[in-house]
């Protein structure tokens, strides 16, 4: 398991470098300059936590299992909309299912 | 970082948080969690919850420190929610338990809450992305004191040298010693955070730190694959442990931790399994609050049972074992300390996954005993008792030959000539001896005198082969450290799993060489780093109504 970064939204802010517990990402060139873009040093290396989805603006960032723990190629997606979190699970056959959770409720179990 | 808290509100101290990471998202709780797993629920006393761990632990506990540790936990938890964090209540206001002594929480921004309130905290001082690699010690009188400690940033050519007078070491355990379950691309799909390297212990090993208990792995029941909590299929929707053929088997082998993985990995090698939390049937609105509660802790279940089309409504839950760790949160492994939670070495104090002999202490316990760190911290700074205080004469250039070592070994690393191996080859390697001769997954976590052996030479040729590793940049540097400390902890894990010659905790420590339990045994198997050996000590059980000072 590991993650993706859409180079194509990425703007280089760098949140996402500064989150990650493993220190897995960096950035191309210099922090918000055009062109830079954060990448994964490592994608072997990440503990799929996904802080690094949640701490981008832009949600560049998706994750997705490897092929060795069951994984066929679906995508999940992080959002925050007025104070609501979305999951946004992308399949290969382009259908989406969306898990919307508040924050503001407990774990039921 | 809730110690440096408790320390604010009670002493005017100034204190600085070293974080490998970012302490928003660092170390095992950066995705959540899902409980907290130790409250003192209405009708329940502290003694109850020293009770279940000892049981669990099969009285290789110090009681004297689960007491303490359960006598602050509900004062801890709600601190958690004075700084922000969802606990579930009933109509009446109160706090809504699963069992007696977990409550329902959304933990999944525990981590956030905590830096939060570090980081606007008055007289805190936070530095993200410094790896400390040793600790600075100066000895007096025969005795040791703890006089800093040294470091380097992540991602800059940066070494830091910290003079401190008291140094709490809150670093979490170890994971990653052993072959873990995904061994190719996803190998850090584990249970424990894969950058926990045991570098707490290594560091407290390195200074001369007596340990207690590492023989006391942890190994967890997991969802397999994603190796995802079980605990909240099993005791949230009350799923059984079944095998392949439908039997309930926990009743068969028990229900402490060791046993309900032990009862696992036997009906496997029986020929019985997969085994699987049966939760077929279970209905649709529960399917969905269990998605919901998974994306709020370990994100990966979810996704699989989206993925496969199947969820746990339709089809039973398999679960596995995990590779062993070395946590003192579950298990009892760590340092030494006494009630304060300081260590042997003056100065230097040990709370959460890194302090031994107080096991199921999980998330509120780890915070309990910051806050008891906290106080004595306070205490001593404040009453400037002659003998109590802490502060230890040091002359300054002790203090910079000390670091000046250190840091010279960092630049020898780069200065090393390409080196036949990578870091990851040796990492490999380490796994591997620790799986086959350690009694890691492939051994159904068994292991004997003779394998042992053959471990503990194997991963000193890796401790030799490690010092001839080149570093091109920080990052290097870093997985060169963290491979250190694991090879570090592996050496002392050996000779505690060596040492105690019996089988107390099933598949925690399964040795082929003594497999019935003997109350011989009854003490703890302590350890402590002497001119580059392990030497293991012996000590007396503490009970309840003991004291034990160092």
């Amino acid at each position: 398991m590991s993650i993706k970064i859409d180079t194509s939204l990425c703007i280089g802010c760098g949140k996402c470098v500064e989150a990650c517990p493993g220190n897995l990402l960096t950035l191309t060139g210099e922090k918000n300059k055009p062109g830079t873009k954060a990448q994964i040093l490592i994608k072997e290396d990440c503990w799929g936590c996904c802080s690094c989805l949640k701490e981008c603006p832009k949600h560049a960032i998706s994750f997705f299992l490897g092929a060795d723990m069951g994984g066929r190629g679906s995508v999940t997606h992080y959002a925050k909309e007025r104070g609501l979190v979305i999951w946004t699970i992308t399949k290969t056959d382009g259908s989406e299912e969306k898990i919307v959770i508040d924050p503001k409720n407990a774990n039921k179990y | 970082m809730l110690c440096c808290l408790y320390i604010r509100k009670k002493s005017n101290l100034k204190v600085h948080i070293i974080e490998k990471a970012n302490i928003k998202r660092s170390g095992c709780l950066a995705a959540g969690v899902n409980a907290l797993n130790a409250y003192i629920t209405e009708g329940h006393k502290p003694e109850d919850y020293v009770e279940y761990a000892k049981k669990d632990g099969d009285k290789i506990v110090r009681e004297d420190l689960l007491l303490s540790m359960s006598q602050n936990l509900n004062e801890v938890t709600h601190e958690l929610e004075r700084l922000g964090l969802v606990i579930l209540k009933d109509e009446n206001g109160k706090y809504v338990s699963r069992g007696w002594r977990n409550i329902k929480i959304n933990g999944e921004n525990i981590k956030p809450i905590l830096a939060k309130a570090a980081t606007t905290s008055k007289n805190v001082s936070v530095l993200n992305h410094v790896n400390i690699t040793d600790l600075k010690t100066s000895n007096v009188n025969g005795e040791t004191f703890v006089t800093g400690a040294v470091g380097f940033n992540v991602n800059e050519n940066i070494a830091y040298d910290f003079n401190a007078q008291v140094v709490l070491m809150a670093t979490g355990g170890a994971a990653g010693i052993y072959r873990p379950n995904n061994p190719g691309f996803s190998r850090h799909k584990m249970w424990y955070s894969p950058f926990n390297t045991g570098a707490g212990f290594a560091m407290g090993l390195r200074a001369g730190a007596e340990m207690t208990t590492f023989e006391m792995r942890f190994i967890a029941l997991r969802c397999k694959d994603t190796i995802a909590p079980t605990g909240t299929i099993a005791q949230g929707v009350g799923a059984h442990q079944l095998n392949s053929n439908g039997e309930v088997y926990e009743q068969k082998y028990g229900l402490t931790t060791s046993e309900r993985l032990y009862g696992t990995v036997s009906e496997n090698l029986a020929g019985r399994g997969p085994c699987y939390l049966g939760t077929k049937g279970i209905s649709e609105q529960t399917q969905t609050d269990l998605y919901k509660a998974y994306l709020n802790m370990a994100p990966s279940q979810t996704l699989k049972w989206l993925e496969a089309d199947n969820g746990p409504s339709v089809q039973n839950v398999e679960i596995c074992g995990t590779e062993p760790y070395i946590v003192g949160g579950h298990t009892a492994s760590g340092y030494w300390i006494d009630n304060n939670r300081r260590t042997t070495v003056k100065g230097l104090y040990a709370t959460g996954d890194v302090a031994g002999g107080c096991p199921q202490k999980y998330v509120t316990g780890a915070l309990a005993e910051a806050l008891i760190a906290a106080d004595d911290i306070a205490n001593v700074f404040s009453s400037k008792i002659s003998g109590e205080n802490l502060e230890a004469t040091v002359a300054v250039s002790d203090l910079e030959e000390n670091s000046a070592s250190f840091i010279k070994s960092y630049i020898n690393y780069f200065d090393n000539p390409e080196s036949a191996f990578s870091i990851q080859d040796l990492e490999e390697a380490m796994q591997k001896i620790m799986d086959e001769y350690a009694g890691g997954i492939t051994q159904h976590y068994q292991f004997n005198h003779a394998s042992l052996e053959i471990a503990k030479t194997k991963i000193k040729e890796l401790q030799v082969l490690s010092k001839k590793l080149k570093a091109n940049n920080t990052r290097d540097l870093l997985h060169i450290a963290e491979l250190n400390e694991r090879l570090d902890v592996a050496i002392a894990l050996i000779a505690h799993l060596d040492a105690r010659h019996e089988t107390r905790w099933h598949s925690f420590a399964e040795n082929k060489d003594y497999p019935e339990k003997s109350s011989e045994w009854e003490c703890y198997v302590n350890s402590k780093l002497e001119n580059g050996e392990i030497k293991i000590i012996k000590r007396d059980l503490v009970r309840l109504g003991d004291s034990y000072e160092h």
